[in-house]
Parts: C-alpha cells; structure tokens; sequence
C-alpha cells in the first residue's frame, strides 16, 4: 500500500515508516466512531430488506411441514406452472442470445447513420413499465387489436395462450445479452476481427473463432441475467397470459393466484422454488465474475 | 510485386485525407511512409490492404487493378500497431491462425501446419514459445509473433502500421534491424508507416514523406535528408534553425558569403541549417572556412551534455538558435552559459520565403476547411 505521507519525508524517516500503520492512520480513514455507524447501517437495511424476507420465503413455505410443501410443488397445476416457465425461458434465452449476438457485433463494428438511435431502441424495454410491455401486445394481437382478425382468419391464438407469454418475455428481456456485449466489444475495437479477416478468414470464421471467444464470460453472463428476468417476469405475462390455470400460468403468476386463493403455504413453496433459482443464479453470477473480475469493473448496469 | 498507386483520392465525411496519391514501388522495395499524424498515411496502407476503399484513382499489384477487390483476394499481409493478436489462443495457434482458416482443399495437412508454424517461430527468434499466450510474451515478442502470423499466409505485399509505435527505443532498434533483415531474406515487398524519421530513414529502401494527405517528396533516405525539396520535408526530418537571407541574380546572400541557388527566384528566402551544421567559433579570425560566418557575437543560454554531444541554446540578433557540438569541441571553445561566441553556417538548405510562408499556414488552410464545412451543415441543417 502506498502511504501518501511518508512520501515527504526523509530517506531516513521513510524506513522507519515504512511498517503499516494502524487502519485509522489511513489518509482516506474516517473516525472509528463513523465507520462503525455506517457499516452498522448497511447491514442493518440489508438484513431488512434482503436476509429476513428471503428467511420469511422458506419459514413460510415449510410452516405446514415439509409433506405439504412437496405436495404443493406436485400439484398438477404447479407441476404446469414450472413447466410452462422453463418452456419459456427455453425459447426466449437462445433467441435472446442470437439477437443480442447480431445486434453488438452490428453496433461495435460498423458505422451506419442511426446507430446511436439503435442502442437507445435495445434500451427501451428498460425504461418502459413491463405492463405496457404486456399491453402493447394485447393491443397488436388480442381479438380487438390491429393484427386481431388476422390472426383470428388464420385460428392462430397468440394471447391469453404460451406464444403470447413468450413474445412478452421477450420483449422485457431483450437487453440483457446485448446490453452486457456492447461495453465490451466496444473497448476491444474491430482491430483482432481486421486482423482475422486479413489473415483470410470468412465473417463466418471471424465470428466462431474470434469474437465470440473474446466475449465469452460476458455473453454468459448476459444469458444467466436474462434468464433470471425470463423465469421471474410477472407484469407483462400477467398482462397477456389471462391465467387459466395448467395452461397459462407460469411460475409468478401461480404463486399470486395460490396467495389469493389463501393458500399460503403452496403460495410460498412455488415462491421458494423461484427463490431458489434466482439463488443459482446469482451463484454462478459471482463464479462468472469471480472468474472473469468482471465486477471490479465499472459496468453500465 | 509491383504496385502502382494512381491519383488516388479518399475524404472521411467531407474532409480530404488523401489528395491525388501517385506512388509507384518496385519488386522486393522496402518502402517507408513517413509523416505527422492527420498526413493520411494509416488511411494509405488500409486502403493497400483493403480495409478502406478509395474515393477515387487506383491501386495495381503487378499490373493488375485491384481497386475494388475484397481484402480476402488480396494476398496482402498485414501488421497492426498494437499487434492485435488474438489474445484466447497460444502462440502456435496465433501462427497457424491464417492456414488453418483455409478453404479445406486449400489448407495443407495438419502435419505442414505444425511444421511451417514451426519454421515461422524459428525465424522470428521464438521457437520454445509457442505454448505461451499472448499475455505472457512482452511487447516485443508479441509483435514477432504477430509478424510471424502474417508470413504464415505468404503474403505478396507486407503492410505494417507503426509496427513498433508501442515499444520502447531499445526494443524498437533492435526490432527494426530484425524486421529489415527478414525483409531480405523472404523478399516480400513491403510498406510501413511511421511517424519516426529515424526509423524510416534507418529502415527504408526509399521513403515516402507525406503531409495533409499529399507526397510532399519520395526518394532513398540520404536523397530525402540531404537535399528535402520542401520545407515541409526539412523540418519534419529533424530540428531545424531558420535564418532570413536574400537571393538575388541565384545567389544567397548569408553572412559573409555568397551561396549559389537553384529554383529559388530572387527576393526573401530562408535558409534552414540543422543544429549539428551549426560550427561555433570563438573568434572571426579562426581562419578561411567555406562555411558562411554570420556576422555578430551570439550568446550562450543554455547547455545540456548527453553523452558525447552537448546541445548549445543561443541567442543571436533576437534569434534562438540550436546547435550540437561533440564535447571535445565544447571544452575547446571553453563556452559557459553567458559566454560568447561566433557562429557558422554549415550546408544550408535554401527556400523561397513564400513557400516556408504556405507551409506554416498549412494548419491554417485545414481549419479553413473545418469552417467550410460546418458552415455548410448549417446551411444544410
């Protein structure tokens, strides 16, 4: 560690200051007093707001014994539920993942008229609520909408049924793999896929061979975040999806339609088992960062 | 291979960066170009290499117009300032990298890969690296590795883009010894840009010096150095001391003497005299000397000693001047800061003033045109 201080002082003095001073001596140190109410302070809001609803999660879930709690995971309806959200997540990561692909490598290595326009566009489902997200779609597709005859004229159902839930997911997920790609393939340039390409390389060969090695650990960590938004997504799917339940219903919106029905305990297990996603996620989260040091960084989100 | 360059022609929205380009260079040519930055040179060898294409004019290799070619039918080889390597695979892999990426009826057997990346890392001096990634070699290294990348496809025309812009001064001696000697053995022609004229005069079998998008002269470096033909040229190849003459009926009138010229009419000129061409004297009467004696005493401001030279700052008539002497000549002179001495002007080089005049308004003329230009988007938007 260098100590500013000792800069200044003599040959002589700097050795014998040179032993680490005691925490509090640290030029950027506030007074002990200070530390301890700030770092009190956080882990007070965070065992608030973070470690006692995630303890109420399981203590409610398993208040009625741990039979009960299996039971309601093997409940028909819940069994649909999971089903119906892994299906989800299923379609729309890998269709994320391709987007995202095309849409970095489109933004970081060409110059076209709009583009600053394009990466304000891939931010929208960002701003706008995941509501009006579900709206927009009834409004497109739904039996009054302006593609509603069409799609009526050709017996296809696209709300209240799984493709309607799966195009609203993806429209609230679409940001994530791009979002992580950009930053990153901005900072390293066109120079490695110049390079590739010189050396006789097809597009086809530069991309499999160079630019996705270059940007692995960030395309995976964009796939585990748009995972975690695609299985916990509720605003928009409520919006679409007109809960009819083991056939519409995904993970979230079971969990609220049990709750409403006074159906704790099956309520929380299905939400304990959400829990316990998002937990494995953000598991291989810090493995990922841990893994690339990622979250030392500076990152836009 | 042979390439002809011809009036060829690129601006970047709106602003000229290469302005009517005529080169030509012959088979095995090692070829410097040399000049500031913002003179167009990168903008030049991408488009050789087929990452740019020109607004206009053409390119032959052999005679043949590759103009609008894609880069992958080119043939040409290409180095990046920052070696661009690719950074997820070993050294061997960076090598085989260019073979490997073949159509399959034309990519050798695995076997000749391995023996030719082989050969390759030999001839770039790193043969027990190939196992190493790029992150553990040092700036050096890494440039050899990515040189030996690019000879891996046998390229026609070798393209490097201040190859040794990132290293340090000793590396990058060493390394363009190195560069120049694997240019004579493989005989591939070669272009490389750099904005050092050390090292394109120490390097190149000629040198192109380029300004605002423009070949201001093209020759061997001792054509280049010893006779530039712009001012432009003079003072980019090193410091430069400027004194105001007077030709009249071709000859200069500069001191004490009297020097024929050629091509400079009558009227204001100046005459520029490297510092190293500047002879201190301490008195008039050191004997007949060809050199023009200016006349008055100049004083001394400043001395700095490196190694066997020491530079000497001046002041004569109100004029700053810069000169290099060896130590042996400074002892002798017995100069000290505040001293005097006189001063003679060895082979000075002579310009009409007007066209030192157009040249200090070169940076002018470019900010005419950002004017215009923005000018004419109002307008427009």
């Amino acid at each position: 560690m260098v100590d500013l201080a000792s800069l200044s002082t003599s040959a002589s003095a700097a050795v014998a200051e040179s032993r680490p001073r005691p925490v509090s001596q640290l030029p950027l140190a506030e007074p002990r007093g200070v530390r301890v109410a700030l770092i009190g302070i956080a882990l007070l809001f965070l065992l608030l707001f973070l470690i006692i609803p995630l303890v109420a999660v399981f203590t409610e879930a398993l208040r009625e014994g741990v039979a009960v709690y299996f039971a309601a995971l093997a409940e028909p309806e819940a069994l649909a539920a999971i089903r119906l959200t892994l299906l989800t997540a299923l379609i729309v990561v890998p269709l994320n993942v391709v987007f995202g692909i095309a849409a970095a490598w489109a933004v970081t290595k060409f110059e076209f008229p709009g583009k600053s326009f394009l990466i304000t566009l891939i931010d929208l489902p960002f701003s706008v609520s995941p509501v009006i997200g579900g709206m927009v779609f009834v409004i497109l597709f739904g039996l009054q909408g302006i593609f509603g005859p069409w799609v009526m004229a050709h017996e296809l159902k696209i709300i209240f049924a799984v493709p309607g839930i799966v195009i609203a997911t993806l429209f609230v997920t679409l940001p994530f793999v791009a979002r992580e790609l950009i930053p990153l393939m901005q900072q390293q340039g066109p120079t490695q896929e110049e390079a590739a390409l010189m050396l006789g390389a097809s597009g086809w060969q530069t991309l499999r061979r160079v630019t996705l090695p270059n940007v692995k650990w960030a395309l995976l960590y964009g796939i585990l975040l748009c995972n975690g938004r695609a299985i916990g997504e509720f605003g928009a799917v409520s919006v679409v999806s007109g809960h009819i339940g083991g056939l519409t219903n995904t993970m979230p919106l079971h969990v609220e339609i049990l709750y409403n029905d006074y159906a704790f305990a099956a309520s929380f297990a299905v939400a304990s088992l959400l829990t316990l996603m998002a937990l494995a996620t953000l598991v291989l989260k810090t493995v990922l960062e841990w893994r690339t040091g990622v979250g030392s960084q500076g990152r836009p989100h | 291979m042979r390439i002809q360059i011809e009036n060829l022609c690129k601006s970047f929205a709106g602003t000229p960066v290469l302005d009517q380009i005529n080169l030509e260079m012959g088979e095995r040519e090692f070829l410097g170009l040399l000049g500031p930055s913002g003179s167009g040179k990168t903008t030049l060898l991408r488009i050789l290499g087929g990452l740019e294409f020109a607004d206009a004019g053409s390119v032959r290799f052999n005679g043949r117009d590759i103009t609008t070619l894609p880069l992958e039918d080119r043939q040409v080889g290409f180095v990046f300032q920052h070696y661009a390597l690719f950074n997820h695979m070993r050294v061997s892999e960076n090598v085989a990298f260019g073979l490997k990426v073949r159509p399959r009826r034309k990519r050798p057997a695995p076997g000749d890969i391995e023996k030719r990346v082989a050969e390759l890392l030999d001839l770039v001096q790193l043969k027990d690296f190939g196992e190493r990634f790029p992150a553990q070699l040092s700036g050096g290294q890494r440039q050899r590795v990515a040189l030996a990348r690019t000879l891996a496809i046998e390229p026609k025309v070798l393209l490097l883009d201040e190859p040794f812009g990132a290293l340090d001064a000793k590396v990058r001696v060493e390394l363009r010894r190195w560069l120049r000697e694997v240019h004579d053995r493989t005989g591939v022609t070669t272009v490389f840009v750099t904005h050092d004229q050390d090292e394109a005069l120490d390097l190149a079998d000629r040198v192109a010096v380029m300004n605002q998008g423009r070949v201001e002269q093209i020759g061997t470096p001792t054509e280049i150095y010893e006779t530039p033909k712009t001012p432009f040229v003079f003072d980019f190849l090193g410091r430069t001391n400027a004194f105001a003459c007077q030709v009249k009926n071709g000859k200069a009138r500069l001191g004490d003497k009297s020097i024929p010229v050629e091509g400079v009419p009558d009227g204001n000129a100046v005459a520029f005299v490297r510092p190293h061409d500047i002879v201190l004297a301490a008195t008039a009467a050191d004997g007949p000397s060809e050199d023009a004696l200016l006349p008055g005493q100049a004083v001394v401001r400043f001395i700095s000693v490196l190694g066997p030279r020491a530079a000497v700052e001046l002041s004569h008539e109100r004029q700053l001047v810069e000169a290099v002497v060896t130590r042996e000549m400074l002892q002798e002179l017995g100069l000290v800061r505040g001293g005097k001495c006189r001063i003679r002007l060895r082979l000075p080089t002579i310009f009409p003033k007007k066209e030192v005049d157009e040249e200090a308004r070169g940076d002018k003329t470019k900010r005419h045109w950002l004017r215009l230009r923005r000018r004419g988007k109002r307008r427009t938007g």
